[in-house]
């Protein structure tokens, strides 16, 4: 191999996009098995399959050619796991809106929001659907065992240190409102043992698409998402913001992550325009 | 100019254009589709003008002027008080003095604060005898606080005792000859410390005497006024199992009664609020259901031992699942006329934050050996932070009625409990069990102002909400609720005992509705069990066949009246249509009637084979 040779792809079971679809299968299936998370095996076909059909028909408009399965199955089975409710239609619209946001929603083509992060917040905002259901209950093997495969993955994924800096600048800011507050410590810290808080801390803040370029950039995003998201929980005598509340690190993501992914392909653009152009083509000479 | 490829390549074109228009319009169209369903009434809004029922609250004019109030817990967990302390406004309909006329028994939860026993004047009006009877002062430092009450002639003597369940030492209201109640739980051997949220009285044995379930919500162990620990919340917010433990008394038949916990009772340690029995899977021996709060609906079924000597409740498989729920009551009636028993239980449902969602079931035990949840709609599954409930057919046209008591604790309205619950219900490793971290209330609401529904049944096709358009304006925190004919008018009332609120009795006033068919029957037992508790009545008229159960305990904190109303419609029978009546004793026996004549009470003694339908004390 020479040294100008570009890097060797990484075999299928290495790629984050199948490691998260391992997690998050295995995420669903213990779930269902273990807890009947799901009120009715139909919200499968109608969210997975309006996001696999979303997929198609958006990629194949805007991209000219067919989506990813896999990406639309990762929105669909997201949604049925965070969402817990009666009717069929929050399924249908929420995995819709996920795949629509991405080609929307966009900036020099590339996608801002996680799409289920942007589509449970928006739906959040406008509607009353439950989300963030505590329905994984709340037994510590269950929760060791989801958090020591889900390290496991980000480990190999690459992205560990995403997940890690966001559980120390929760903890730390958890600390920060027990002081400002009075509420107990382990209070403030419980949402981050729950089960399903794991999913924020694994899939979404870690989605390769809508993160940033570089690692220092990476770990400040999630800083600044704990950030938001202690201002969040620090409003909660505000009634009005009940929506908010409900999801405190959704919608921290939802504010962070489409501004650092901007400024990211902002800057981006900015250095290769001021790269001559000799230098840019350097890398495929 | 020389063109650039990747300039042109990057161009959009008309495919791409209108793929990032449609998605945008998805994206855009989406959310406003779900505003618009989200907001969408779950059923069509009933004006005043259409409303098939009509209520008016009159418990002012009618002296049942009570109002339920809670006292202060031990300093570990006083700061949770308005959760722990969410229960006691319980309300049982009972004819205490057998004059014919209903009376109320009504729960209160504070330290000296009196219980009542309002007696049925026969004009309307009501009058407090509890002071008098012995009925007043339960609420006693060092016996614990009032949770509800549940009536039957458990000792065969022909009148009504009682027991009350409290948070704290159980106690049993045996009434002598001079209709005066004594405590006698320690001599009937049922003196319990338990956190009781109800009780049922059930013939497990079939052996003709009562025996009594009591469940047990905080452990045992706990006396909420003297801890030594703070840790006596539910360790998990869906799946918990460090409840206390359900007891089963088996009536000796001689005034006491014996402990047969270990060998007739599944051993869980759920967190149970309600108990409803019936036989559910029709093999003659009465069953239990149980609404248990952080935890999945239980059906337990009456089978043999072992050794073929005794009874015991085994737990079903009976298509429940494994979905956790916050059940509050059991609720059962026939909502279909189909002769089978529909089974309300219900749950949490709070915008954002949590949905479990009603559950309204079919019982299909004997035929398919399932309890099948049915797809109710939303005005049924989701009526917020839901209690006590209970069946009866308040315009008299044939289909029992749904009415659902609502809303947790209502104070200051500015300021939302559920962030703070919702930080911990996540949580894992004992933290939930711990009242030290849980946040104080501090005159917070959650889920508060949420005003009972009343669900009416439109000919067993849907349910739809008439409460507003009926009467029934004012959100106080619904606990037990009862339908009653309460004037012996041939409709049925109802009765609202509120948490730190006032007793409500919406007199029904629906025109016409008495003068529509319905028949009611009071059934009288072969000794002991004169109470006919666990006794079925099945009407067939009109094509169709309800089915109703003498209860030992009904919806959540309360019993309603054993007197069994039936609404027949305008297709009077007797009067053109047929009725075919048949009683199912608890004994296992039965008795068929044909065309009893309608628009009357009839009382049924078990053996003759023939109702007494004489009935000079109802002013008809």
């Amino acid at each position: 191999m020479t040294p100008d040779a570009p890097p060797a792809p990484l075999p299928w079971w290495k790629q984050p996009k199948w490691l998260i679809t391992v997690l998050i299968t295995i995420l669903l299936v213990s779930g269902q098995v273990g807890f009947g998370i799901l009120r009715t095996l139909w919200v499968l076909p109608v969210a997975i399959g309006t996001a696999v059909a979303a997929e198609m028909l958006f990629s194949w408009l805007v991209r000219g050619r067919l989506g990813s399965i896999q990406s639309a199955y990762i929105s669909g089975t997201s949604t049925v796991i965070l969402i817990k409710a009666d009717q069929l239609w929050p399924y249908l619209l929420c995995a819709l809106i996920a795949v629509a946001s991405k080609y929307a929603l966009t900036y020099r083509g590339r996608h801002l929001w996680n799409p289920t992060n942007f589509a449970i917040a928006a739906l959040l905002l406008v509607t009353g659907i439950p989300i963030l259901s505590i329905q994984m209950g709340n037994s510590p093997w269950t929760v060791g065992l989801v958090w020591a495969v889900g390290l496991l993955i980000v480990t190999r994924a690459g992205v560990l240190h995403v997940t890690l800096s966001y559980l120390v600048a929760f903890t730390a800011f958890a600390a920060v409102r027990t002081g400002l507050t009075g509420v107990p410590f382990a209070t403030e810290l419980a949402p981050l043992t729950g089960a399903m808080y794991q999913f924020f801390a694994f899939f979404m803040i870690t989605d390769p698409p809508t993160t940033v370029s570089s690692r220092r950039g990476r770990i400040g995003v999630v800083i600044a998402i704990a950030a938001v998201e202690c201002v969040i929980r620090l409003l909660s005598d505000h009634t009005e913001l009940r929506p908010l509340l409900a999801a405190p690190p959704i919608f921290a993501l939802a504010i962070v992550g489409p501004i650092a992914k901007w400024i990211d392909l902002h800057r981006g653009a900015v250095r290769a325009s001021a790269t001559p152009p000799a230098m840019r083509a350097a890398p495929s000479a | 100019m020389p063109i650039d490829p990747r300039a042109a390549a990057s161009r959009p074109t008309l495919r791409t254009t209108l793929g990032r228009a449609a998605a945008i319009a998805c994206v855009f169209g989406g959310l406003g589709a779900g505003a618009w369903l989200d907001r969408a009434a779950p059923s069509a809004p009933v004006g005043a003008d259409d409303t098939p029922v009509v209520l008016v609250e009159r418990s002012a004019t009618s002296g049942l002027l009570f109002e339920h109030r809670i006292s202060p817990l031990d300093p570990l967990i006083d700061h949770v008080r308005d959760r722990i302390l969410s229960v006691g406004a319980g309300v049982s309909a009972v004819d205490v003095d057998r004059d014919g006329w209903i009376d109320l028994y009504c729960t209160n939860s504070a330290f000296g604060a009196a219980n009542a026993l309002f007696v049925n004047r026969g004009d309307g009006t009501f009058e407090d005898r509890a002071a008098t009877v012995g009925l007043a002062d339960l609420n006693v430092v060092g016996d614990g606080l009032c949770m509800g009450s549940i009536w039957a002639d458990y000792d065969g003597d022909g009148d009504e005792d009682a027991f009350v369940y409290r948070y704290g030492r159980t106690a049993l209201m045996r009434q002598d000859a001079s209709g005066r109640f004594e405590d006698v739980a320690s001599a009937a051997g049922v003196e319990r410390w338990l956190n009781s949220n109800a009780a049922c009285w059930i013939d497990f044995d079939r052996d003709g005497w009562l025996d009594l379930l009591v469940t047990s919500y905080f452990r045992e162990e706990h006396d909420l006024w003297n801890l030594t620990t703070s840790n006596v919340m539910h360790d998990s917010a869906e799946f918990s199992s460090n409840g206390g433990r359900n007891v089963l008394f088996r009536n000796r038949g001689d005034g006491t009664f014996e402990d047969v916990t270990e060998a007739a009772l599944p051993d869980t340690r759920r967190w149970t609020m309600a108990a409803g029995a019936a036989d559910f899977d029709e093999d003659g021996w009465i069953d239990l259901y149980l609404a248990n709060d952080y935890g999945p609906e239980e059906l337990w079924l009456n089978r043999p031992t072992a050794d073929g000597a005794g009874r015991r409740f085994e737990l079903a498989e009976a298509g429940l699942g494994h979905d956790s729920k916050s059940g509050m009551c059991v609720a059962l009636g026939n909502l279909r006329n189909d002769g089978r028993l529909a089974i309300f239980v219900s749950n949490i449902s709070a915008a954002n934050y949590l949905f479990h969602g009603n559950s309204l079931r079919v019982n299909r035990m004997a035929d398919a050996g399932r309890v099948l949840e049915g797809q109710a709609g939303r005005a049924v599954t989701d009526t917020g932070w839901s209690w006590g409930a209970a069946f009866g057919d308040l315009d008299n046209d044939g289909w029992q009625d749904l009415w659902v008591t609502n809303g947790f604790v209502s104070a200051d309205p500015e300021r939302d409990y559920w962030y703070r619950m919702s930080q911990l219900s996540g949580g894992t490793g004992g933290l939930l069990a711990d009242a030290a971290n849980w946040p104080a209330f501090d005159g917070a609401s959650q889920s508060g102002f949420e005003r009972s529904r009343v669900l009416h049944n439109n000919g067993g096709r849907r349910l739809v909400e008439i409460g507003a358009a009926a009467g029934v304006h004012e959100a106080h925190d619904g606990r037990a609720v009862i339908l009653v004919d309460l004037e012996n008018r041939g409709v049925l009332d109802a009765v609202v005992a509120n948490q730190r609120g006032p007793l409500e009795y919406f007199r029904n006033e629906t025109p016409g509705a008495a003068e529509r068919g319905w028949i009611q029957f009071e059934l009288r037992g072969r000794a002991p069990n004169t109470s006919a508790i666990g006794a079925a009545v099945s009407v067939t008229f009109g094509g169709g066949t309800q089915l109703q159960v003498v209860e030992g305990s009904s919806g959540f904190s309360a019993q309603s009246a054993r007197r069994l109303h039936f609404g027949l419609g305008d297709e009077v029978p007797g009067a053109g249509g047929e009725s075919i009546v048949t009683v199912h004793w608890p004994d296992g026996t039965r008795e068929t009637f044909t065309n009893l004549e309608p628009r009357r009470l009839h009382r049924i003694e078990q053996g003759p084979g023939r109702p007494d339908s004489t009935d000079d004390s109802n002013a008809r």
